[in-house]
């Protein structure tokens, strides 16, 4: 198991490097730059510029002052854009409140997702089925950016019971509304991978022996059931967590929570290239990270499978 | 009072092609101790068969007719009625060993749970019992294995493990659902040994469901082919072998390989079963058998006794078959 896992954590720092490696010739790739603006600027100073940021010299050697700089101090470089702020500044400042939102989101997401769904499985062709099928058809095709707006509308606006947007740590009333925008479509595809996952192990040979047992159907579900059909929604809730605790521009957006989200898109539009690679970074870390917890949560899980 | 009294038992299907027959008003007791071989080719409803009985059809499943257990009726009973049944007094052993044990728990607790559930027993009480059952079943080292998952098991083992979880609570019925086909030939051989050991041992009814004769031959006192959901032939296993009185059972017993003739090609009985999506109207063997009339199309003759403890079901007289 530690092998396993040593290895596992020693592929990830080539698999890193190529990470930053690819990222960065595709963003020089793309037209334009940091200092492009649609006031143009004097030829001397862009020089300037590309010379303080390095860019004036070859891309390769840009790619492995970063990665010495990365390696050597942790230090994911300057913003181009923000002149007083480094990368780190710009993680430091939105990760912790994407995290904070994304935690909660995918806490509730998990809980109501394996809930409805399994509650749909047990009343198969049901009412109480059909009820949680179509709830999860409407939340699955309503993207964030209509909800959020709603929400607002609502509870803003309407009713006056939360603020519209903005953040303070540690205070829940800011964080409701995100929670619920972000989570309402993955409780949706939780709850729908939960019903067929439940539905197929239902059907399968070692439940029909649990239930010739006499065993209760409470202590069938419970004692032979969740587990196994939980395994398929294992490996999708790890890209799912990484994906949330990374925030999405539309919350960032909609209730100026300052998240990663936002910082994101920015950086990509205004080809920020130090603070697109911090965390186009971060989240392939995040993700090879996670990836790896779901495969070592597996092998408690599922004795076949033993490292 | 017959132990298990099955009557008019039917079996449908709901698909979405339309309603499948797969039982079709089987009739037949069982006394305490007595060992039945049910036989029939796949898709002659042997399997659906037990499933109703012990109530586990598919959900699309749906049973009528009547099944008494001691004379209470157990078809389509509540939980409240049929779980106190299950394993302690009808047992079942599964057709396949490799997906009928849960693979995520370990043998142990798989186990235990029936004497802990139904006899209240401790956890470590229960499976100090289950270890004894599992040397009853001839599994070497039982004490440390038990604590193993299913796939650290042969197949062989797999289903001595069935065997052992379903003796339990010394059951007065056994319904062994195939439970030698999916095992290679010397397992199988060596699983009937064990079945035939214990059922002496311990003197439960037995219901033993397979296609094969040879398998029914060993064991079984008594044997019911089935054929598209109906019996065909009741008898107690002798006279089945050596006078069927069924053309039907004829032509399974002359397709039994043998090595004492010389022969390139296998004997078959021509044609296919009949889809039990339109279920026939008449006997299900009519449209392979050389003994058909037109009236066999219409209507089938119902089970008979012509002699003691044989019954047929068949428009043709045993004359005619001669």
């Amino acid at each position: 198991m530690f092998s396993f896992i040593a290895r596992r954590l020693l592929i990830a720092v080539p698999t890193l490097l190529l990470l930053i490696v690819i990222s960065a010739v595709l963003m020089h790739a793309a037209p334009g730059g940091p200092f492009n603006s649609e006031r143009k600027l004097p030829a001397e100073v862009v020089a300037n510029l590309q010379a303080k940021y390095g860019l004036d010299q070859p891309l390769y050697l840009q790619i492995w002052t970063y990665i010495r700089d990365l390696v050597l101090h942790f230090d994911f470089g300057p913003s181009f854009k923000y002149k007083d702020r480094t990368v780190n500044d710009i993680i430091a400042q939105g990760f912790p409140v994407t995290l904070v939102y994304g935690f909660w989101s995918f806490v509730i997401a998990t809980i109501l997702g394996i809930g409805a769904g399994v509650i749909a499985a047990i009343r198969q062709n049901t009412p109480t089925d059909y009820l949680v099928l179509t709830v999860a058809i409407i939340g699955a095709v309503l993207p964030g950016y209509v909800i959020a707006p709603i929400l607002v509308l609502v509870f803003t606006l309407k009713l006056g019971w939360l603020p519209g947007g903005g953040w303070e740590d540690g205070e829940w009333r800011y964080l409701v509304m995100p929670v619920i925008a972000l989570s309402t479509g993955y409780i949706a595809s939780i709850a729908r991978l939960m019903r067929s996952s439940m539905l197929e192990t239902l059907n399968s040979n070692f439940v029909r022996t649990a239930r010739a047992k006499g065993l209760p159907e409470w202590k069938v579900i419970t004692r032979h059931v969740m587990k196994p059909a939980l395994l398929p929604i294992l490996s999708y809730l790890g890209p799912v967590f990484v994906g949330m605790v990374t925030g999405s521009v539309v919350i960032d957006m909609y209730f100026s929570t300052g998240g990663i989200g936002k910082s994101f898109v920015d950086s990509a539009l205004n080809r920020d290239y130090s603070v697109m690679l911090g965390v186009t970074l971060l989240v392939g870390a995040l993700t090879i990270l996670f990836n790896l917890i779901v495969d070592v949560l597996y092998a408690f899980i599922d004795p076949k499978i033993r490292y | 009072m017959a132990l298990l009294d099955v009557k008019d038992l039917g079996v449908t299907f709901a698909t979405n092609d339309g309603t499948v027959t797969a039982v079709n008003g089987v009739s037949f007791s069982l006394e305490r101790g007595e060992t039945l071989g049910i036989v029939g080719e796949s898709g002659s409803g042997k399997s659906q068969l037990s499933f109703a009985i012990m109530g586990l059809l598919a959900k699309n499943g749906r049973a009528t007719g009547s099944v008494r257990f001691e004379g209470q009726e157990i078809l389509n009973a509540a939980p409240a009625v049929i779980n106190p049944l299950r394993a302690v007094h009808i047992s079942m052993v599964f057709q396949d060993p490799m997906t009928s044990l849960n693979p995520y728990m370990r043998v142990s607790d798989q186990m235990a749970e029936v004497l802990t559930h139904h006899k209240g027993m401790s956890k470590a009480d229960a499976v100090t019992a289950c270890v004894r059952m599992l040397d009853a079943v001839k599994i070497p080292d039982a004490k440390g294995r038990i604590r193993l998952y299913p796939h650290e098991f042969s197949g062989g083992m797999r289903q001595r493990v069935m065997i052992a979880m379903a003796l339990l609570c010394r059951p007065d019925l056994l319904i062994a659902d195939e439970p030698t086909t999916a095992l290679d030939v010397t397992v199988q051989a060596q699983i009937m040994a064990l079945l035939r050991e214990l059922q002496a041992e311990f003197g439960m009814a037995t219901i033993l469901i397979t296609h094969d004769l040879g398998v029914i031959a060993g064991f079984c006192r008594d044997v019911m082919v089935l054929y598209g959901g109906q019996v065909m032939e009741r008898a107690p296993v002798d006279p089945l072998f050596e006078t069927p009185s069924h053309p039907y059972t004829r032509g399974l017993i002359s397709a039994i390989p043998r090595v004492d003739t010389h022969g390139e090609t296998l004997v078959t009985i021509p044609g296919t079963p009949p889809n039990m999506l339109r279920a026939p109207k008449g006997c299900p063997f009519a449209p392979r058998c050389a003994y058909a009339g037109a009236d066999c199309d219409d209507h089938l003759a119902p089970l008979t006794a012509f002699a003691p403890g044989r019954l047929r079901a068949c428009n043709r007289s045993l004359e005619e078959l001669a």
